[in-house]
């Protein structure tokens, strides 16, 4: 179970929002942590918890490809996103690279910053524990729940091609 | 049964015999291309990979450091260097600095990419080459790796919107212009999840430049992909860039599409989109008065010599006004040599603006000319997202060619018409 603080955000959070194209050249997610949603509120990474959810608008992760926007999320400590819809790049990415995201229509409207959340991961049932109110998040297509099954697409890539350890 | 061309691409990739909008496929690719951003995290995902010893096919993987090079700091000649090693130990195809394009001005003109095709991009506007009549679309770095593996990417079938531009385009009306006026009105993510394809008289009049402008933004609607019918436009352009064989496909008359939108380009002058999204625009006779400290005319977007030729046609013979700084970006290395050979080098130079290697550069907030606190900026590119291009406070409005070397001769928002 996925449980904590809600971090309200807007719609169309773009990739350069949530990590600048200046600090793209850095590989390292423990680096580019420091640097999360900077533009948006320099303020974020000092009071961020790690275990957090954030509850976003419309659209979430828009822009550009670039893979280091979910790895920034996850390194930074963000547990889930949760937002009616995804930009269709950061939707793989995260499945790809195992951050958790939950797509539920108009759930932006029901959370608000500070308020508890709780998201089983298995059944995708998310509750704000503050109101009580109870959401289901789509499920998976199948074949996105076996690459996440197989623990990501490179173990699943590993799996295809028979698995022999790398020499 | 009917289909879409993205639909019988697809499926042609995927060794079905019809595909359907929502089901998930496992596609072979044609090309699979990185840059050195995407490519950096993709080389340790690579190696991950067990059993991953080889790539797919070495002459199906291009990569292409252009985004923070020539290098623009210690990090990222680190980076450079890391994804130059991995380019000559597998032996893909390569091109930096000197031989070296924006990589989506440069895969069309080199003819990489062709008709009929399926290429996947380490890079969100690998979506420029649905102008040719393929299928192309950005992924993440850790899809790269994979696809170099298995040469395959798992795909949604998109829904497919047709996209009508009827009518003819106003005088200085662009490809740029119909784009963002479409993203003005679908929004920013109107296309989410879909192809769209273009359709009506004033596509089939644009030239493929323009075409590839228009492809190059659809990923700011959202889209997966964008795609043109090939038409002789299209094959003249090819055959003059290789003579490796296409495939050409056209979408079934009685082909589903999810929607059909038709704009009428009696409505459509030329456009400006405002901070700090792509679909904030509006017509240029409405901008008002706003001046403006930096001009940037190229990257993926308008950085072909076609663009080159219209900008320089409007600063020939003037000075850009004395508080602005233009910058000049050609896409490539020879749209930099036709651009000397035509003598737009010069009508730059003589009207003070500054012309730069090829590189993604400023676009992407990198280097040759990022905003101080405050400043606005001018661009040609694709992107005006809040500190996108420097400073979290400055400013990028979008537009095309014409409207941004108006602009640099005026020092605010110029109708190129006036």
């Amino acid at each position: 179970m996925i449980e904590g603080e809600v971090w309200k955000l807007g719609r169309d959070i773009d990739t350069d929002l949530i990590i600048a194209g200046r600090y793209c050249n850095i590989s390292e997610p423990t680096e580019l942590a420091k640097y999360v949603l900077e533009d948006l509120d320099p303020n974020f990474v000092k009071t961020f918890k790690p275990g957090d959810v954030i509850v976003a608008d419309n659209n979430f992760g828009c822009g550009s490809s670039r893979e280091v926007a979910p790895l920034t999320l996850k390194a930074a400590g963000v547990a889930a996103v949760v937002a009616p819809t995804f930009a269709r790049i950061f939707y793989r990415n995260s499945i790809n690279i195992g951050l958790p995201i939950f797509e539920i229509p108009e759930v932006a409207k029901d959370f608000e910053k500070g308020q508890r959340i709780s998201i089983d991961p298995v059944t995708g049932k998310v509750t704000n524990l503050t109101t009580g109110l109870t959401f289901q998040a789509a499920p998976f297509p199948a074949f996105m729940q076996k690459i996440m099954d197989a623990g990501g697409l490179v173990a699943y890539a590993g799996e295809r091609l028979g698995g022999a350890e790398n020499e | 049964m009917a289909m879409t061309m993205t639909e019988k691409i697809l499926a042609d990739h995927a060794g079905l015999s019809e595909v359907r909008p929502g089901q998930i496929i496992n596609a072979k690719v044609d090309l699979v291309l990185a840059n050195e951003l995407s490519a950096i995290v993709a080389i340790d995902e690579f190696g991950k990979i067990k059993g991953a010893k080889k790539v797919f096919d070495p002459q199906k993987l291009v990569i292409i450091p252009d985004h923070f090079t020539p290098n623009k700091d210690i990090q990222s000649a680190k980076v450079a260097k890391k994804v130059r090693e991995f380019a000559l130990e597998h032996n893909t195809l390569y091109y930096e600095v000197g031989r070296m394009g924006i990589e989506h001005v440069l895969l069309p003109e080199q003819g990489l990419v062709r008709p009929g095709q399926l290429v996947i991009g380490g890079d969100s506007h690998t979506c420029t080459y649905g102008a040719l009549g393929m299928v192309a679309t950005g992924v993440g770095s850790t899809d790269i790796a994979v696809a170099w593996a298995l040469g395959e990417v798992w795909l949604k079938v998109p829904p497919t919107i047709k996209i009508e531009f009827r009518g003819k385009k106003k005088p200085w009306v662009s490809g740029k212009d119909m784009i963002l006026y479409m993203i003005g009105r679908l929004g920013v993510d109107g296309g989410i999840y879909s192809a769209l394809e273009f359709c009506g008289e004033a596509i089939e009049e644009l030239s493929i430049a323009e075409r590839l402008t228009m492809a190059n933004m659809v990923i700011e609607a959202g889209a997966k992909n964008g795609i043109f019918a090939v038409d002789a436009k299209t094959e003249a352009y090819v055959k003059a860039a290789t003579n490796q064989p296409y495939k050409i496909y056209s979408s079934d008359p009685d082909a589903e599409y999810a929607q059909t939108i038709v704009y009428d380009m009696d409505d459509i002058e030329p456009q400006v989109a405002f901070p700090h999204l792509p679909s904030n625009t509006k017509p240029i006779s409405q901008v008002g008065e706003v001046s403006i400290n930096q001009v940037v005319i190229g990257s993926c977007t308008n950085g072909r010599i076609e663009d080159l030729r219209i900008a320089a046609g409007l600063l020939k013979g003037k000075k850009i006004h004395p508080r602005v700084r233009c910058i000049i970006i050609p896409g490539t290395q020879k749209v930099y040599l036709d651009a000397m050979k035509e003598g737009l080098v010069e009508t730059f130079i003589q009207a003070e603006c500054v012309v730069s290697t090829p590189t993604c550069g400023p676009c992407v907030g990198g280097h040759m000319g990022i905003l101080a606190d405050g400043e606005r900026c001018v661009s040609t590119t694709n992107r005006n997202f809040v500190g996108r291009m420097g400073h979290v406070t400055s400013e990028i409005y979008l537009a095309s060619p014409a409207v941004a070397a108006a602009t640099a001769l005026r020092g605010s928002l110029a109708d190129p018409g006036q």
